[in-house]
């Protein structure tokens, strides 16, 4: 099942969710027809419409609402954060193309500061799915929640059946005793094969944890992790400040854990853009890449 | 309905009353005095004749609403919600108490205040947003939202328009506090507006402009305004900032004021008809 089948499925049971876009059809196009006037789309207008939708939540309505994650995040963000933020109002943020997902558009497309603004609004809930199949696995509980939640939306197709989702719970799909790797959202994938590379080649131990929710984040899982004595990666398509490299960072500091942490991410640049494949050889986020930067960071830290 | 003279009568003794509860919230702190008393006969009016919204049915889903976007004038409705039972008029006193939820700009734990506000341009949306869930009910809830004139500047408001009026939403209307002044300019000194009605006429809206201080005309205007449908409804209320006290009355520099007890007393007494209040407060800058 897509997001779309998931929305019709769950808007239909319920009659107090409206389905809202600024003019971002892509993930909402056949709703119009299904839900009639319960699909607002107010144009190009990401302020207007997130403004509208806490209104609609004040009369109890419960509005999922759609944009391109950039212009979600940012150009609507002090609505976001004084309207339902300040309100915390159950607003679901669907977020389209975030991150690398926005390939060949360019720095103006690109949300990689999204989860760190995101995160930063008191009761705001921050997920990003590794793929399809955990999308459809992450979005009922968010859509049933009475918090107001931010979605990286991630509707890529993966090769990957992803466990249950409990929210505020990691996925951890292996432990490791040399490196584990935390990844969210479209890397994982990528992270995958990292991980089987320097697995088959290097004969290394290494865990694998699905973030899937960066807020609220699973301090327990990052605990464990350095308490077996893992080295720790984070790969991220997101800056390096605010996002899971700084949430391990946080994580680890307030438990008074000291622990190696590599992180993989953009450093102070938008990465440039082009076909996917081509973008994340450019920006090293290839399999072999990251395992190659992992081998040899980790060489060095046991020096 | 024309208003009744005695209707008349008590609208301006609650007018008076809540002029005196702004007076006493200009001290301690301070408050945006001139904004406040620029709306007073708006808030009054809403509340006393427009608004089918009183402290005994706050929570019911047919109440009309009102939302205040400037958020500068909050001063003007908590004096008004308190001498309606909203609640307690001591209460007011915790102005500025941070173990209250009385400042400078509308709290919603306050019963009466629909929303928040104080970032400008947000407020329109907001009340769109209930405009609309009202216009998918097919209910009959009367939705208001009050901005400054100088927040015309926000883009935001002009969006909402725009959008407000694609979805024919007439039963949401726009009130302008045309008190001429924003922060510390007057409007056409900074970034001109006028013709103001032009610029709500060519956004698509049903526009009246009438004299903001007149239950009267006031009243002529919503009651004309509610026979015109399809689209969101905008009144301009021409009114002068600090209306009430002629030593602050349309001075750029009485926007913010924190005045000493003394200073108050003797506004107190400028309200009911003596002149010539020594003002010697400097207008703080805060912005």
């Amino acid at each position: 099942m897509g997001y779309e089948k998931l929305l019709i499925e769950t808007a239909m049971k319920d009659e107090r969710i409206i389905v809202m876009t600024a003019e971002n059809r892509a993930l909402v196009r056949n709703i119009p027809a299904v839900l009639g006037n319960r699909f607002i789309d107010t144009g190009i207008t990401e302020q207007t419409m997130v403004g509208m939708a806490a209104g609609l939540a004040l009369r109890g309505r419960i509005p999922i609402i759609h944009a391109l994650a950039p212009f979600l995040a940012m150009r609507a963000f002090e609505f976001i954060r004084t309207d339902i933020g300040i309100a915390r109002l159950p607003v679901k943020l669907s977020g389209y193309i975030p991150g690398l997902l926005s390939d060949g558009n360019g720095p103006t497309h690109q949300a990689i500061e999204d989860v760190s603004l995101m995160r930063g609004i008191p009761g705001m809930e921050v997920y990003a799915p590794a793929d399809e199949d955990d999308l459809m696995k992450i979005l009922p509980s968010v859509w049933a929640s009475p918090h107001p939640a931010y979605v990286r939306v991630n509707h890529k197709a993966g090769n990957f059946t992803h466990d249950p989702h409990t929210p505020g719970k990691a996925e951890i799909i292996s432990e490791g005793s040399d490196v584990t790797i935390l990844v969210y959202g479209y890397l994982f994938g990528n992270a995958l094969e990292t991980k089987l590379i320097l697995e088959k080649r290097m004969s290394m131990s290494v865990g694998l944890v699905n973030m899937r929710s960066l807020k609220p984040v699973d301090e327990e899982a990052i605990v464990n992790v350095a308490a077996q004595g893992s080295n720790i990666v984070t790969i991220e398509d997101h800056f390096k400040t605010g996002g899971l490299f700084s949430i391990v960072a946080e994580t680890l500091l307030k438990n008074r854990i000291s622990v190696p942490v590599i992180p993989i991410s953009f450093g102070e640049h938008w990465f440039r853009p082009g076909i996917l494949t081509e973008v994340l050889e450019n920006e090293g986020f290839l399999p072999e890449q990251m395992a190659e930067k992992i081998m040899k960071t980790t060489e060095k830290i046991k020096l | 309905m024309m208003l009744t003279k005695e209707k008349q009568k008590q609208m301006e003794s609650l007018a008076l009353k809540v002029r005196e509860h702004i007076i006493q919230m200009s001290t301690g702190g301070g408050c945006f005095i001139g904004a406040s008393l620029s709306c007073v006969e708006l808030i009054v009016y809403l509340y006393s004749e427009w608004l089918r919204t009183d402290k005994d049915n706050l929570k019911s889903i047919k109440r009309d609403y009102l939302f205040l976007s400037k958020g500068h004038d909050v001063p003007a409705l908590y004096g008004t919600l308190a001498e309606l039972g909203f609640f307690p008029v001591e209460r007011l006193k915790n102005h500025l108490n941070p173990l209250d939820n009385i400042y400078w700009h509308p709290n919603r734990n306050i019963p009466g205040v629909e929303f928040h506000s104080g970032s400008l341009g947000h407020l329109p949306a907001v009340a769109a947003g209930v405009a609309l869930d009202v216009k998918i009910k097919k209910a009959g809830n009367r939705v208001v939202v009050i901005t400054g004139d100088g927040e015309l500047n926000e883009g935001s408001i002009w969006e909402t328009l725009l959008v407000a009026n694609a979805f024919g939403l007439d039963n949401l209307t726009l009130v302008v506090d045309r008190n001429q002044f924003q922060a510390n300019a007057k409007t056409e000194d900074l970034i001109p507006l006028e013709p103001l009605q032009h610029k709500f006429i060519s956004f698509g809206c049903n526009v009246i402009r009438t004299e903001g201080h007149d239950f009267t005309a006031l009243d002529l205007a919503f009651e004309h305004l509610q026979k015109q449908t399809g689209k969101v409804k905008v009144i301009i209320a021409d009114t002068t900032r600090g209306k009430g006290l002629p030593s602050i009355e349309a001075k750029a520099n009485r926007w913010f004021c924190s005045f000493t007890d003394e200073e108050a007393i003797n506004l107190m007494k400028e309200l009911h008809g003596n002149s010539g209040t020594i003002l010697y407060s400097e207008t703080l800058t805060v912005r």
